[in-house]
């Protein structure tokens, strides 16, 4: 219990302190400053300018942003869809895995784009080397690179002054890339190896164990693609059990990095809107917002894990050991399962369909509240500024006054933007929930019988339109129907934020700034933090409470009463 | 149109440094650092591999410590279906199976109360370890089995035990293919006639 508290505790302190201590050089490379690693690879960047015939310079303005970066995914969803149909002609497939079928590769691409990572499939029995590596590894780095680049041209908007740009979006993507992505997952890559995460292009091993038994042990590059799942909050697992499985995650340290590199690009992106908008604080205070409710959330899943279920009788120990590792246990098995649904991240190091019900309704709120609680790569930011533009909204109707942020006048046209950001992914959670419960084919994959069941597929939606990619896995997702139901949450739930944020930050860049008068609510006091994590637990309330109470809160109450299903 | 070719090479290009360079980098440097850890920290007995530190293994015979239960595939321990049970903590299937084991585990083991790990399956179906209570748990039987001295097995075991890093990152567990072998090494290997 104290060992379990120190660890969450230290844990916090030395991620706030490593992200803000990495902000400056960040905050550098996001604003195109000469940094530590530009003689390094400055002529790698200027080549790749010079390659794609692009001008990092040229201004662009929203739509053109819009337009580059909704392009440059679409190519990218194309290019991982046909190596996915093809992996049986390329090489690097020792195992001589066949094509995925057409639909299975469609919700994988999507998918992976998407930085969800949802996986229908299981990697050591689906996946060839070349696909891992050339398009799912790929995919990691852009899809985390895009959510980046968002997130900084939303700064610029509100920064900017009557200005039409909001930057360049494949100035942004290269130098994203090139200088944060993948200097560091070199690094982590190779710490992840000295832990026993493995790294060749071995065929499977065939082993015969002490008692005679064959086993096959699967092999691969597994450590890169690794490095850059965690760092880039993307969760697709090389292996089927993920975060959970020895050769990805295979002792408490290599787990202790992988939930920290979950939450330090978001975090550190935090100190960076402070150093580029000059104003600390406003930084600080979404960071304390996020903070609060992040310990809310952790205080709650590690109690529900602790507590345990009381249905198992005549054992010592924890009783919810079901779905974890030994060399975890319940606290670090608690912090991994908050972070990677606090973020978009999506990697488990435990099975959630196993997670005692209240833990596993805290990983469903998180995702359900937009993964704002942190949240993803890029995408933690941009979400938690439409929950910020809202609560200045509320305060403003409140007293009466035009809402202004940061000098900023909060109009119609934003609020139509960010009504659109809030609704969409929470409005494709609930439908497709309904939806499902009336197709026999969708309820015939449910699992696990009573509210649990209406839980699974809740989580699954959750999960896709959240971008997560976490699941309750004992849900068949490889159906017809999921692989293009979950596809199309996917893709609503990030495109559908992504350019009606695009769209406000194009809007407020145009604007002229207001001086801060009596009148202006101060984003940087206690009172706006307050009101903003009440926003954000009041609109997650009122839409999905109905669906906890019938999902999660009635299991538990159910198990308190011991009852199964 | 021009924004559209564009975006074709930015992502080939990308391809190339990120899905070719980058892993053979990756790949190169661990193999050359950490040679035994990039391919897997393998176990081999006299030139032949029997398996993996960090994969799991079913041990069922007498004499052998044996592991927690496992979902991966069929038999459990299937390396090559990583999976947990997915079961729900209300779900009747689990407790069921939790019973199961907790009455097979009695019968060799004797009555008590027994550490969840033992009947509880991992998250990987593939973890290497049970935790420190379920090591000990196993002293008296695994000794009997062997005919060897109670002090000498927890000795034995003792050794085994993987502490916290830094006192309070993960759990104290035990190796069980490690322990096994090192049983074998010490007390001799079984005789599989012995049974």
């Amino acid at each position: 219990m104290v060992a379990d508290i120190t660890l969450f505790i230290s844990f916090l302190i030395l991620l706030i302190g490593v992200a803000k201590a990495y902000s400056g050089f960040f905050t550098k490379v996001l604003v195109g400053e000469k940094n530590v690693l530009t003689p390094i690879l400055a002529p790698l960047e200027n080549s790749f300018y010079r390659l794609c015939g692009i001008n990092p310079h040229l201004e662009m303005n929203w739509k053109k942003y819009a337009l580059a970066l909704m392009l440059f995914n679409g190519v990218g969803i194309v290019l991982v869809l046909v190596v996915l149909l093809s992996q049986h002609l390329l090489p690097l497939n020792p195992q001589g895995l066949p094509a995925l079928p057409f639909e299975l590769a469609f919700n994988t691409a999507v998918s992976f784009v998407t930085n969800t990572n949802w996986q229908n499939y299981s990697g050591e029995s689906t996946m060839s080397y070349f696909s891992q590596m050339f398009v799912l590894s790929v995919q990691n780095f852009l899809s985390a690179s895009t959510g980046i680049a968002v997130a900084v041209a939303f700064m610029r908007g509100i920064i900017s002054k009557e200005s039409e740009s909001i930057g360049n979006f494949w100035g942004d993507m290269v130098r994203i890339t090139l200088y944060v992505l993948l200097p560091l997952s070199l690094v982590y890559a190779l710490f992840l190896i000295s832990q026993g995460v493995i790294q060749n292009f071995s065929p499977y091993i065939s082993a015969v164990s002490l008692e005679g038994a064959n086993q096959s042990i699967p092999m691969g590059p597994v450590a890169s693609q690794e490095a850059i799942k965690m760092l880039g909050t993307n969760g697709g697992g090389f292996f089927n059990a993920n975060s959970a499985h020895p050769f990805e995650n295979p002792t408490p340290l290599s787990n202790f990095v992988q939930v920290f590199s979950i939450l330090f690009l978001p975090i550190s992106l935090l100190f960076v809107y402070g150093k580029m908008s000059q104003k600390s604080g406003e930084g600080r205070s979404i960071l304390i917002a996020m903070v609060v409710l992040f310990v809310l959330m952790l205080g709650s899943h590690y109690t529900s894990e602790k507590f345990g279920n009381p249905e198992i009788s005549g054992i010592v120990g924890e009783s919810a050991m079901e779905g974890k590792e030994v060399r975890f246990g319940i606290a670090s098995t608690s912090l991994f399962s908050v972070a990677t649904t606090a973020a978009s991240c999506g990697a488990v190091n435990g099975m959630h369909d196993s997670l005692t019900p209240l833990a596993g309704m805290v990983a469903l709120v998180q995702m359900m509240l937009g993964e704002i609680v942190i949240g993803g790569v890029g995408a933690g930011f941009y979400g938690m500024m439409a929950y910020v533009i809202l609560s200045v909204f509320i305060a403003g109707l409140m007293i009466g006054r035009t809402p202004e942020y940061m000098g900023k006048k909060i109009e119609a046209k934003e609020m139509t933007y960010t009504v659109i950001a809030v609704l969409l992914p929470g409005l494709c959670i609930l439908l497709f929930t309904g939806l499902s419960l009336l197709i026999p084919d969708a309820t015939s994959s449910i699992s696990n019988p009573g509210p649990h069941g209406l839980s699974q597929v809740l989580y699954a939606f959750s999960s896709a339109s959240g971008n997560n990619g976490s699941a309750f896995a004992g849900l068949s997702g490889n159906t017809l129907y999921y692989n293009y139901a979950l596809a199309f949450c996917m893709f609503v739930g990030r495109f559908g934020v992504i350019i009606p944020m695009l769209a406000i930050a194009g809007s407020l860049a145009r604007k002229k700034v207001v001086p801060f008068g009596k009148g202006t609510l101060n984003t940087q006091s206690t009172l706006f933090i307050t009101l903003l994590v009440a926003t954000i637990v009041l609109t997650g309330a009122l839409t999905f409470f109905p669906s906890l109470a019938l999902g999660p809160v009635i299991e538990h109450l159910m198990m308190l009463e011991r009852v199964s299903f | 149109m021009k924004t559209l070719f564009q975006s074709i090479k930015l992502l080939l290009v990308m391809t190339f440094l990120l899905g070719g360079v980058y892993p053979l980098a990756v790949t190169n440097l661990g193999a050359w650092v950490f040679p035994t850890q990039s391919s897997g920290l393998l176990l081999k007995e006299h030139g032949t591999v029997i398996g993996s530190e960090l994969i799991g293994q079913n041990f069922s015979k007498v004499g052998y410590f044996i592991a927690r239960p496992s979902a991966a595939g069929e038999d459990g321990y299937d390396a090559l279906s990583s999976s947990g049970s997915n079961l729900a903590p209300t779900n009747k299937l689990l407790l069921d199976r939790i019973e199961v084991r907790k009455e097979a585990l009695h019968v060799r083991f004797g009555e008590g109360e027994i550490p969840s790990d033992l009947v509880m399956t991992s998250g990987s179906g593939l973890d290497p370890h049970i935790s420190k209570l379920a090591a000990l748990y196993q002293v008296k039987t695994i000794a009997k089995e062997r005919h060897v001295d109670e002090v000498q097995m927890l000795e034995l075991v003792n050794q085994h035990i993987e502490k916290k890093f830094l006192g309070f990152i993960g759990e104290e567990r035990v190796n069980v293919l490690l322990l096994n072998r090192a049983l074998d090494k010490h007390f001799g290997v079984l005789n599989p006639q012995h049974e």
